[in-house]
């Protein structure tokens, strides 16, 4: 179980009253001179716990080491074999419950700041204007589509360029990115790092295609007429969940996805310097314990809220939410209203939001799976509001899956892959939130880095033996 | 970029424009819609694709100049570029042979209706359409209905052509002396909710193409949820149209409005910066 002291605090933050009002980054990083001593600190382990705790089993006592020894981009070079985002994973992954929660300082004391360490490393090459020079091999003639440009799409298109492939993104939105530009704020993930990374991905040789909403604009099946050999889909569980109660669909009732997606793409903050508003209210109520919940909530202060309730059906425990963004929202001055669970939102008579009515819950003993179930108390609370954000959760979104025929999907209608990542349609592959469920931006590129490899060996044997192909894309229509 | 290969103003207010965009073109069917974006602070607005050239590759848009974005967009010219355009978006109407159909379009609405128009004279139904405006020259691309199906009916508020009077009249005396298999209403709010009226108490299947705000059109944000039959339903996949006899347009005419203030102060700021004359 995540333990919240197991994130870092060497970091320096900015003053949580000034963050609060605006969109510039919250956490500043390491210098030099920290990072140092951090990565001093390190026992160097001979069966590093943290490695297993990575997703992507990134050599961490390695490039700690590089670290240590004032080697940064050194340091740097070793997480890129493993991670093509480290500038990002830094700053987002829940290293609580990753690297750093395993990490075997944690026993006993403070755990080593693995994602600081990894985030500096990646920062200092960029304030230092270096880009790494990788070996492309020659290209090799192959198309392959790559549709949705989240973290997932973007490691698989990477991958495959520096194996010589012919790779094109198709990407649904105006801008490249995934959650990483709509969802994640840019006080958390300040947009640049993303912009420098879509270069990278440029330099390889990457063709970016915007505006391109692959099941409608383009069918798979068209794609693979035009000649791509192989299609990695990573379009995310971009689906927002409701709750289905009253009042839901009142006006400033948004799902945190519209309400995150206006600002982070939309930059509606900037209304009307940018044409796309939103609303901006005294009073919030946010759904949900996840990211996207302190997200939303953060951002609700940062356009001039005055009091935002985080409410949540369970407890301070059970917060899915990255540790740190519980800290900062904390800091910050969001209110947690724990075990109460919305019943009905309440309007006034034109329509807009007035209040939300909550059941007051109690956790009962845990269940098989060890969770402890929340359950009404029987009490009940009203707060009012003039403005609700709901963000219980992502699930699949149906445009290419269902333009697929025959592909086999789980759950929710996410799509059935193997452990290489490939689906039960020839020639088609699949990884991150649309495979998983809503997860994280390391899993999707720890998918992505499996699917590249197995779309390599696919489309090295279709080259080798040129009758069977013919065969294979017939099936893959 | 998408470019502009022409544009045309079709009525007071309304515009036309032919786009390049070969893509979307193969793809589009009738009830279909793209979202756009002008330039790089614009806000993504989805239009219906009315009309689409697959050998050209170019899809027709028709708008009308309501606030900033389609005033804007209302100023660009033949030449001129729109940065994004996504599509075509939303489920097609579903097409068979239905035999007698009657599709009613309010206001601008009506043009959106002609590729319906053109796909259901293809499935060999016998198609009657009303079309109907405030005035006569409100009542866009009659010609073009006229070509297609087998009866025009025209209504006008001030009776400049056509029948004097509603289209839900026009539509009701329609019901009462043929055998109509199904209807198909887009406009304004008002009217396709009366148009829904009209229609229940003689059990015709309806449907409606509903407008709400959107955002990304794609199913991601839910901005565009509409409420049919009790169930909350997002329009840019799920529709945009719907069982007229479903929806709660009250609903839909409240969030409509929601960002009445936002788009009274945009358009303010846009008229007062160019003096209504710039492009950006
Ligand atoms: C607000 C928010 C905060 C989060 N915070 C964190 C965090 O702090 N740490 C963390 O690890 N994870 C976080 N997550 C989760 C993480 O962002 C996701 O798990 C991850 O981005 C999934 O990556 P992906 O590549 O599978 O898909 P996504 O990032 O969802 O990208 C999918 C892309 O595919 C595009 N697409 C969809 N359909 C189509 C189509 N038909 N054709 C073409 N393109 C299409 C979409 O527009 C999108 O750009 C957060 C998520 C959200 C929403
Ligand atoms: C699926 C779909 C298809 C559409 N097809 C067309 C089309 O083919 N031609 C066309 O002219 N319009 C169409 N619309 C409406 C169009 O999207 C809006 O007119 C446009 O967004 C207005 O943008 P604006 O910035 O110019 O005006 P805004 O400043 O955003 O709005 C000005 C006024 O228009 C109203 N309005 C805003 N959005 C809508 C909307 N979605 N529907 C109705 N009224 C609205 C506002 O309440 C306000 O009174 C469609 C809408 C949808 C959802
Ligand atoms: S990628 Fe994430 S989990 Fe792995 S070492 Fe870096 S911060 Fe830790
Ligand atoms: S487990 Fe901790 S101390 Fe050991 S190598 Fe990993 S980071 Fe260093
Ligand atoms: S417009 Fe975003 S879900 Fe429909």
């Amino acid at each position: 179980m995540p333990c919240p002291t197991t994130y870092n605090k060497t970091m320096r933050v900015r003053d949580p009253k000034k963050r609060a009002k605006d969109f510039k980054e919250v956490a500043l990083g390491l210098t030099a001179k920290q990072a140092i001593k951090e990565a001093q600190r390190c026992l160097q382990c001979k069966k590093p716990k943290c490695v297993e705790g990575c997703p992507v089993e990134i050599d961490i006592p390695r490039f700690i080491s590089s670290i240590r020894d004032n080697n940064f981009l050194a340091g740097l070079k070793t997480i890129r074999e493993y991670n093509l985002l480290p500038a990002i994973c830094g700053r987002v992954c829940p290293q609580e419950n990753q690297c750093q929660g395993a990490c075997i300082l944690g026993r006993k004391k403070t755990p080593i700041s693995i994602g600081a360490l990894e985030r500096f490393a990646a920062d200092y090459e960029a304030a230092i204007n270096e880009t790494e020079t990788v070996e492309i091999a020659k290209p090799n003639g192959h198309k392959v589509a790559v549709i949705g440009s989240g973290p997932a799409g973007l490691t698989v298109a990477a991958d495959l360029a520096k194996l010589g492939y012919d790779i094109t993104i198709f990407e649904a939105l105006h801008e490249p990115g995934g959650v990483l530009v709509y969802g994640i704020p840019e006080f958390r993930l300040p947009k640049k790092i993303i912009q420098r990374e879509i270069e990278y991905l440029k330099s390889l040789g990457v063709k970016i295609k915007v505006n391109w909403v692959v099941g409608k604009t383009q069918t798979v099946d068209q794609l693979f007429e035009e000649g791509y050999k192989a299609a990695f889909v990573g379009v995310g569980a971009g689906s927002p969940r409701y709750m289905n109660i009253p009042g839901e669909n009142l006006n400033n009732v948004y799902f945190a996805s519209e309400f995150l997606t206006r600002v982070n793409l939309m930059k509606a903050e900037q209304f009307p310097k940018y044409d796309t508003p939103v609303k901006r209210a005294e009073k919030v109520a946010v759904v949900g314990a996840g990211n996207v919940a302190m997200d939303a909530a953060r951002t609700a202060q940062r356009l001039g809220a005055k009091e935002v309730y985080i409410v949540y059906r369970r407890t301070e425990h059970e917060m899915p939410s990255r540790a740190e963004e519980v800290e900062h929202a904390e800091e910050e001055g969001i209110k947690f209203e724990f075990l109460s669970n919305p019943k009905e939102i309440i309007g006034d008579e034109k329509g807009y939001v007035k209040a939300i009515k909550c059941d007051k819950m109690v956790l009962c003993e845990p269940d098989a799976s060890g969770r402890r179930r929340p359950d009404c108390s029987g009490e009940e609370f009203t707060l009012d509001v003039d403005q609700v954000i709901m963000a219980i959760g992502q699930t699949s979104n149906p445009i290419l899956t269902k333009s697929i025929k025959g592909l086999k999907l789980w759950g929710a209608g996410y799509i059935e892959i193997d452990e290489n990542g490939k689906t039960n349609k020839p020639g088609i592959f699949a990884g991150g939130d649309i495979a998983t469920g809503a997860a994280t931006v390391i899993s999707a590129m720890g998918a992505g880095k499996r699917a590249a490899r197995s779309i390599n060996e696919y489309v090295m044997t279709l080259a080798k033996a040129p009758r069977q192909r013919k065969k294979s894309s017939k099936t893959a229509k | 970029m998408y470019k502009i290969l022409h544009k045309q103003n079709v009525a007071p207010q309304v515009d036309a424009v032919i786009v390049d965009a070969p893509y979307i073109a193969t793809n589009a069917q009738a009830g279909n819609f793209v979202v756009l974006r002008l330039h790089d602070r614009g806000e993504r607005i989805p239009l219906t694709i009315a009309d689409s050239d697959r050998q050209k590759g170019t899809i027709t848009l028709l708008f009308q100049k309501i606030g900033k974005t389609t005033e804007e967009m209302g100023r660009l010219k033949a030449g001129d570029t729109i940065k994004d355009v996504a599509g075509p978006l939303g489920h097609p109407t579903p097409m068979k042979r239905y035999g007698h159909c009657v599709l009613v379009g309010g206001g601008i609405g009506s043009a959106t209706l002609f590729p319906i128009l053109k796909g259901l004279k293809e499935k060999r139904n016998k198609v009657t359409v009303i079309l109907g405006a405030r005035t006569e020259e409100l009542l866009v691309w009659k010609d073009r209905f006229k070509e297609y199906a087998n009866d025009l009916v025209l209504t006008t508020d001030d009776g400049s052509a056509g029948r004097k009077g509603l289209v839900t009249e026009a539509l009701k005396d329609l019901i009462e002396s043929s055998n109509l298999k199904i209807a198909l209403a887009v406009g304004p709010i008002r009217m396709m909710q009366a148009v829904s009226e009209v229609t229940k108490p003689y059990g015709l299947k309806t449907l409606v193409s509903l407008n709400p705000v959107m955002v990304e059109g794609t199913g991601m944000c839910g901005a565009c949820r509409v409420n049919i039959a009790g169930k909350t339903k997002f329009a840019c996949i799920e529709g945009p149209e719907f069982d007229a006899h479903e929806v709660d347009f009250q609903e839909l005419a409240n969030r409509l409005g929601f960002y009445r203030d936002e788009e009274e102060q945009a358009m303010k700021k846009y008229k007062k910066r160019c003096n209504g004359r710039c492009k950006k």
